[in-house]
């Protein structure tokens, strides 16, 4: 088959209609796209004879050879590379994650004239600004008023021209060791990564929600339909229904008009729409109902969602029997909420605390975003659940956080500036807003002060520290 | 309550869609005789989101802010009804109406769909609700990042309800 250049895997097979890429182990289930960042297995294939790729993050190529797997499958009988290179890089900052906090510590820090590695597991930079149509708010310093990958680009060739960073793409970090040693691995590159400071902007997945038949393809997290059609320029389906009315849900009904796709409701659970009142106008003006105190009851189909069933639900959120709506849909995107991917922090000895505002685990953190794993930064929805613009600014933090300790006498005190100016505009400026008033709470929650830290490593010491 | 909580409790949290009267409770809605003596911005921004895009673009200073979560407010007799606000806000939240004419009112509001439109075209003409509310023509388009600012020519008496266009495909 033919495939444009700089295309996955997955979405060239998805353009020419093909949305079953495996069955499940036991029962045989049809599996199709569902994340589409790497973040879940459902786009696992054979590809060139290697089991389990993720094919949303595997970019074609001429003469590459993708079966669909079958359940578990044996792993290729001798090596498919017969070389791995292996490699080790000591710097100053290893930043995991190329999203808008990953790519704005390492552009400030490179300018700076620390050495930074970058990694990422996509094929490009940008994390999930790649995907952002739409124009950002917030102030125009803060590229306000531009869309997502227009950040992303600007991002990407400033990082480029410096010449102390090191890009790595399509190359996974897997694991923090003693000594602070950081390992990743790229399909034909090992390393073994030395930094003085670690910033993990690891982002977020997409939470799922439980009902029958929610594993048939056509049922995406919304982010997943957004990758297809705005990354890669593919119409995701015909007819929708979007799950959850907060900014992800609002946003998505209006790019799948955008793209085509005729969105017949989005379903809210609560008595009122969750994100903001702008988003919604705009999709309202187009016709698109709000159906709130509704969930979605069940999808039927084949081999693929051919409809979706959804129901009034009652004070206590249970179903209201005879209030079914029938919607014949093609995708069901659910829009209900991300929770924090900070399984590197966890997995490194970072203290970590469940918080529902944040939707779920993540790492406590001083005011400058460091874990108790010393010189261990967290930034980004990794940090706990906001936006791309919170994302930049702990990105900031992070990134003149990590300066001011290795910067003394005048630099030293402008670092320190800097930094306490972008504190202060998060937290008492940007924060503020009462739209924003749950995350802030949970930020709050997550944050605890120089002394408490202290404490925290004495009590809970972790195996591991960067120096 | 303070005020953010108090707008936070209003309707149009509900609908999605705000009312005429509810724009005018929060001092939104310019005053009658500015909107009848030419083209003046709306902007149907009720809550305070953090930003504050509008303001250093308007050529003329009337969009004033002092903290990125404020609510925009247009000073009435400095806003000149340009459309720069209409091509920058990235809520698609800004309008022109212009109820000045005899004939026909005028609506100034952006669009991010294909086709674009073009001066002379007939397009669908949506209320906030989404409903079709009659047949408008076009009469200018320019275009900023991506995002078209298209004025029409809307019935009398239209000015205030009209706040989407549908241009069908050619």
């Amino acid at each position: 088959m033919e495939a444009y250049e700089g295309e996955s895997i997955a979405i060239a097979l998805y353009a020419i209609g093909i949305d079953v890429f495996s069955w499940s182990p036991k029962l045989g289930r049809p599996r199709g796209p569902l994340c589409m960042i790497g973040k879940c297995s459902s786009c696992f294939m054979i590809v060139d004879g290697v089991p389990n790729t993720k094919t949303c993050r595997f970019p074609v190529r001429e003469g590459l050879r993708v079966e669909r797997q079958r359940g578990w499958t044996t792993p290729p009988p001798k090596p498919i590379i017969d070389e791995v290179e292996s490699l080790e890089i000591k710097t100053d900052v290893l930043i995991i994650g190329g999203g808008p906090a990953g790519l704005e510590a390492a552009s400030i820090l490179s300018k700076s004239g620390f050495n930074v590695v970058i990694v990422d597991e996509h094929f490009k930079l940008g994390g999930q600004l790649l995907k952002q149509t739409h124009k950002f708010f917030g102030s125009v310093d803060l590229f306000g008023g531009m869309r997502g990958f227009q950040i992303a680009e600007a991002y990407v060739k400033n990082l480029l021209s410096q010449p102390n960073i090191r890009v790595l793409t399509e190359t996974v970090v897997y694991g923090v060791f003693r000594g602070g040693l950081v390992s990743a691995v790229s399909p034909s590159k090992y390393y073994l990564i030395k930094p003085r400071a670690v910033i993990a902007a690891t982002g977020a997945q997409e939470k799922l929600l439980e009902f029958p038949n929610n594993d048939l393809p056509g049922v995406m997290g919304a982010g997943g339909a957004q990758t297809i059609m705005n990354e890669y320029g593919v119409k995701p389906g015909e007819r929708a229904l979007v799950v959850g009315s907060g900014n992800v849900g609002l946003i998505i009904a209006y790019q799948l008009l955008q793209a085509g796709v005729k969105v017949e409701a989005i379903v809210e659970i609560l008595r009122e729409i969750g994100g903001w009142f702008v988003h919604a106008a705009k999709i309202r003006r187009y016709g698109v109902p709000i159906l709130t105190g509704h969930t979605i009851n069940y999808v039927v189909g084949d081999s693929r969602v051919e409809k979706a069933v959804v129901v009034a639900v009652d004070e206590k959120f249970n179903p209201i029997a005879g209030s079914e709506k029938e919607y014949n849909v093609d995708l069901v995107l659910l829009a209900i909420g991300l929770e924090p991917d900070a399984r590197l922090h966890a997995q490194a000895g970072a203290l970590m605390k469940y918080i529902p505002e944040l939707g779920g685990l993540i790492p406590l953190r001083t005011r400058e975003l460091e874990t108790t794993v010393r010189n261990l930064y967290v930034a980004g929805d990794s940090s706990g659940i906001e936006e791309a613009t919170t994302a930049i600014l702990e990105g900031r933090i992070a990134a003149y956080s990590i300066m001011s300790k290795y910067s003394d006498g005048e630099k030293a005190i402008s670092v320190e500036k800097e930094l306490d100016k972008t504190l202060k505009f998060l937290w008492d400026e940007y924060r503020s807003s009462p739209l924003l008033s749950r995350a802030r709470r949970g930020k709050e929650l997550a944050t605890v002060s120089k002394e408490e830290m202290e404490e925290l490593r004495r009590k809970y010491p972790p195996p591991v520290e960067f120096r | 309550m303070n005020l953010g909580e108090i707008m936070l409790d209003m309707d149009y949290r509900r609908r999605g869609y705000i009312e005429i009267e509810e724009l005018k409770e929060l001092g939104l809605l310019p005053p009658r005789d500015r909107l009848e003596k030419g083209p003046v911005a709306v902007l149907e921004c009720p809550e305070q989101i953090p930003c504050n895009i509008c303001a250093p673009f308007c050529p003329t200073k009337a969009i004033q802010m002092k903290k990125i979560i404020d609510i925009p407010r247009v000073d009435w007799n400095k806003c000149t009804g340009c459309g720069v606000c209409v091509a920058v806000c990235p809520g698609l939240a800004a309008f022109v109406v212009d109820l000045s004419k005899p004939e026909a009112d005028y609506v100034t509001l952006p669009y991010e769909f294909l086709p674009v439109p073009v001066k002379g075209d007939s397009v669908i003409l949506l209320n906030r609700r989404g409903e079709r509310i009659g047949v408008g023509e076009v009469t200018r388009v320019w275009e900023r990042n991506k995002t078209y600012v298209v004025t029409v020519k809307v019935p009398k008496g239209f000015g205030m309800e009209v706040r989407g266009i549908w241009v069908e495909r050619r």
